[in-house]
């Protein structure tokens, strides 16, 4: 009785996904999977990807928000507001610019590592300096970001390559097909990893003293924890781009509902995440049928009101 | 109030800043080394120097074009100079803050977006056609709005903090510049190039005529600021002191924030963006001038600015022969001593 409610958004998601499979621009329905060779396979090289990508991509950013807000005892901060995504995006660029030629997976290897770098920086500075309100955290975050950002930008200019960086940092789905996408199932590992090491990342959450009082080995949680957050953003940057904001949204929709226990809470995060990324992927495939907006950039100004709302519920509760 | 300044005002130490500012910042402690008024005097003295060298030295070819051109090129730096260093030391007055520019606000990202925007509906040869003192001051008025807007929205309220509205900005920013990378991707490569120019500071490439109304609003605002140089001292107190100082806070903090907003509008939409500079200069002045004084520390402000750039443009023309990259080395390094300040300094 007590799984109902989970078992129901399951289905609603499956249904999402579903949705997801069946629509888009070369026309597919569930009947001509059997008679239509051609059709069936344009949908396992471009619709099930696709679909497969926007499932394991929000499930990476929402994962990676959560570990984050755990281990930074902040609820504004996710990869896109740490600076961390900028990290990545500079890895990837300055590959690009030394070895053009390089395969994908060397790509994200170098995008993860800048991430892991970067996610470090972060932490670094945060611990170095105090804190007067909860807010300013975000704000350090992107102001590092906006640090490596200039960098990458005038890397990016300096080498004809501006455009390619903006065409790459909005990302987006649509170019996802088979062969491009499957080193995301790392994500799905890392989604597992933090499942069974949820209880020591709730318990990292109440802080360092806390932690190390109960017995936690809490440097090596915190450097598993960042290294999941930068493989789950260095992976994910590369294959389809920025996903701003999702990390922070649905894990502090779901805690406000539910409260703080990570491991009851992961399969929530993760459904939502998913359902709320196939909305936005549908919403710009559908707004401009045939043409199609990123979801990405849906997910942004989606993202950035319903960030702006948390603020501003924040607020009204107490001072920030 | 306007004149007569409040007793406290003289000697007004920062929030916190007090600790690591030297003996120079204290309240108490007696002020060590030179006269604010020769730390000024030597100041101006550089940036003479460095203007002569500037304008005068290495001519080849005709002088008058050279000349011309440099005298514009100068005007431009004053004008972002006093922009950038004013704007800064008067927003980091009402934020209480020493590490923030105002363009964390989201200014750049409201430029980026409607220059791309243009772009991207009209086709690339938009932004030379267009160019002209209309564009500048829509320019300029969009982003006044933008923050006025956000302002209004967020500090009105009875639990209104300006970290807050500075984070919505933030997140607002971030919008709009993911916006802006999707449209970039829709043009074409050709239009792209001329958009990928009016996305960084550039200070040689600015137009004679828009100098004259750009210098007139420095002029106002300059003036407008001077003015009430004591009530800012003032406003370093905090809210409740300088509420009981016969200060009405908010609306002083709006005059400010927007009169702060014009100018870096104003000089974005001239200059392109640049976002540590201000931060720069700021801290640079607050060194220098050995005191908190508005008087003291806004005019230093700007001669350190202008001497950055004019000097800074003299050494990269001519001993690194990269005129065009100023503005990317400036943000580089600011970027730089920002992150270090911030580690030195412990707090946000």
């Amino acid at each position: 009785m007590r799984r109902l409610p989970l078992a129901s958004a399951a289905l609603g998601v499956l249904a999402l996904v579903i949705a997801s499979l069946f629509i888009g621009g070369y026309d597919i329905g569930p009947r001509s999977l059997f008679t239509d060779p051609d059709a069936r396979e344009m949908f396992l090289i471009s619709r099930v990807p696709r679909t497969l990508a926007l499932i394991l991509a929000a499930a990476a950013m929402a994962v990676s928000g959560v570990i984050m807000q755990m281990l930074v005892q902040n609820r504004f901060v996710e990869p896109t507001t740490t600076g961390t995504s900028e990290w990545a995006a500079l890895g990837v660029l300055l590959l690009t610019v030394l070895t053009p030629g390089a395969s994908l997976l060397v790509k994200m290897g170098a995008a993860s590592l800048f991430a892991f770098a970067g996610a470090l920086v972060f932490l670094v500075v945060l611990s170095r300096i105090a804190l007067k309100s909860q807010v300013i955290v975000p704000i350090v975050g992107i102001m590092l970001g906006a640090l490596v950002s200039s960098v990458t930008v005038y890397i990016a200019s300096s080498t004809q390559l501006l455009q390619m960086l903006a065409t790459w940092r909005s990302g987006g789905f649509s170019s996802v097909v088979r062969g491009s996408y499957e080193p995301l199932w790392a994500v799905g590992a890392i989604v597992v990893g933090l499942y069974v090491a949820a209880d020591r990342f709730t318990i990292a959450g109440l802080g360092r003293d806390t932690a190390v009082s109960l017995g936690l080995p809490y440097r090596r949680i915190l450097f598993t924890g960042l290294t999941m957050v930068a493989l789950a953003t260095g992976v994910t940057t590369v294959v389809v781009g920025f996903i701003p904001f999702l990390g922070l949204i649905v894990p502090n929709l779901v805690s406000m509902a539910r409260g703080d226990d990570i491991r009851r809470n992961l399969p929530w995060v993760v459904l939502a995440s998913v359902a709320l990324m196939i909305v936005c992927d549908l919403v710009g495939r559908l707004v401009v049928f045939p043409m199609e907006i990123p979801a990405t950039l849906v997910l942004g100004a989606v993202g950035a009101v319903m960030f702006v709302a948390m603020i501003l519920r924040q607020r009204g509760k107490a001072h920030v | 109030m306007s004149e007569t300044r409040p007793p406290t005002a003289a000697t007004a130490p920062h929030d916190k800043a007090t600790s690591d500012a030297g003996p120079a910042g204290g309240a108490a402690a007696p002020r060590k080394g030179l006269p604010v008024a020769a730390r000024l005097a030597l100041a101006a003295g550089l940036v003479a120097v460095a203007v002569v060298l500037f304008l005068f030295l290495f001519i080849e070819g005709t002088f008058a074009f050279a000349f011309e051109r440099r005298l514009t090129v100068l005007g431009t730096m004053v004008i972002v100079a006093f922009a950038h260093a004013v704007g800064t030391v008067v927003f980091q007055t009402i934020t209480h803050n020493r590490i923030l520019t105002p363009s964390i606000m989201g200014f750049d990202a409201v430029y980026i977006l409607t220059q791309t925007l243009l772009v991207a509906v009209f086709g690339g040869s938009v932004l030379a056609a267009t160019d002209g003192m209309p564009k500048l001051v829509t320019q300029t008025l969009l982003m006044v709005c933008f923050t006025m807007l956000l302002f209004r929205w967020l500090f009105s309220g009875r639990n209104g903090s300006i970290h807050v509205m500075l984070l919505v900005g933030v997140v607002l920013g971030l919008a709009f510049r993911s916006l802006s990378d999707f449209l970039q991707r829709l043009l074409s490569p050709s239009e792209h190039d001329v958009l990928a120019t009016r996305l960084f500071g550039r200070l040689t490439s600015a137009e004679v005529g828009y100098l004259p109304l750009a210098g007139a609003v420095c002029l106002i605002v300059g003036a407008v600021v001077w003015h009430r140089r004591y009530r800012l001292d003032t406003l370093l107190l905090g809210r409740e002191t300088a509420t009981s100082l016969g200060i009405a806070h908010k609306r002083e903090l709006t005059v400010m924030l927007l009169l702060v907003s014009l100018l870096i509008a104003m000089s974005t939409a001239l200059a392109g963006p640049m976002t540590f500079f201000g931060f720069v200069t700021a801290m640079l002045a607050y060194q220098f001038a050995g005191t908190h004084r508005h008087a003291v520390v806004l005019p230093m402000a700007f001669l350190i600015g202008l001497l950055t750039l004019v000097g800074g443009q003299f050494v990269m023309e001519h001993v690194f022969y990269a005129s065009g990259m100023l503005t990317v080395v400036i943000e580089f390094l600011g970027g730089a001593v920002f992150l270090v300040h911030l580690l030195r300094k412990g707090s946000l």
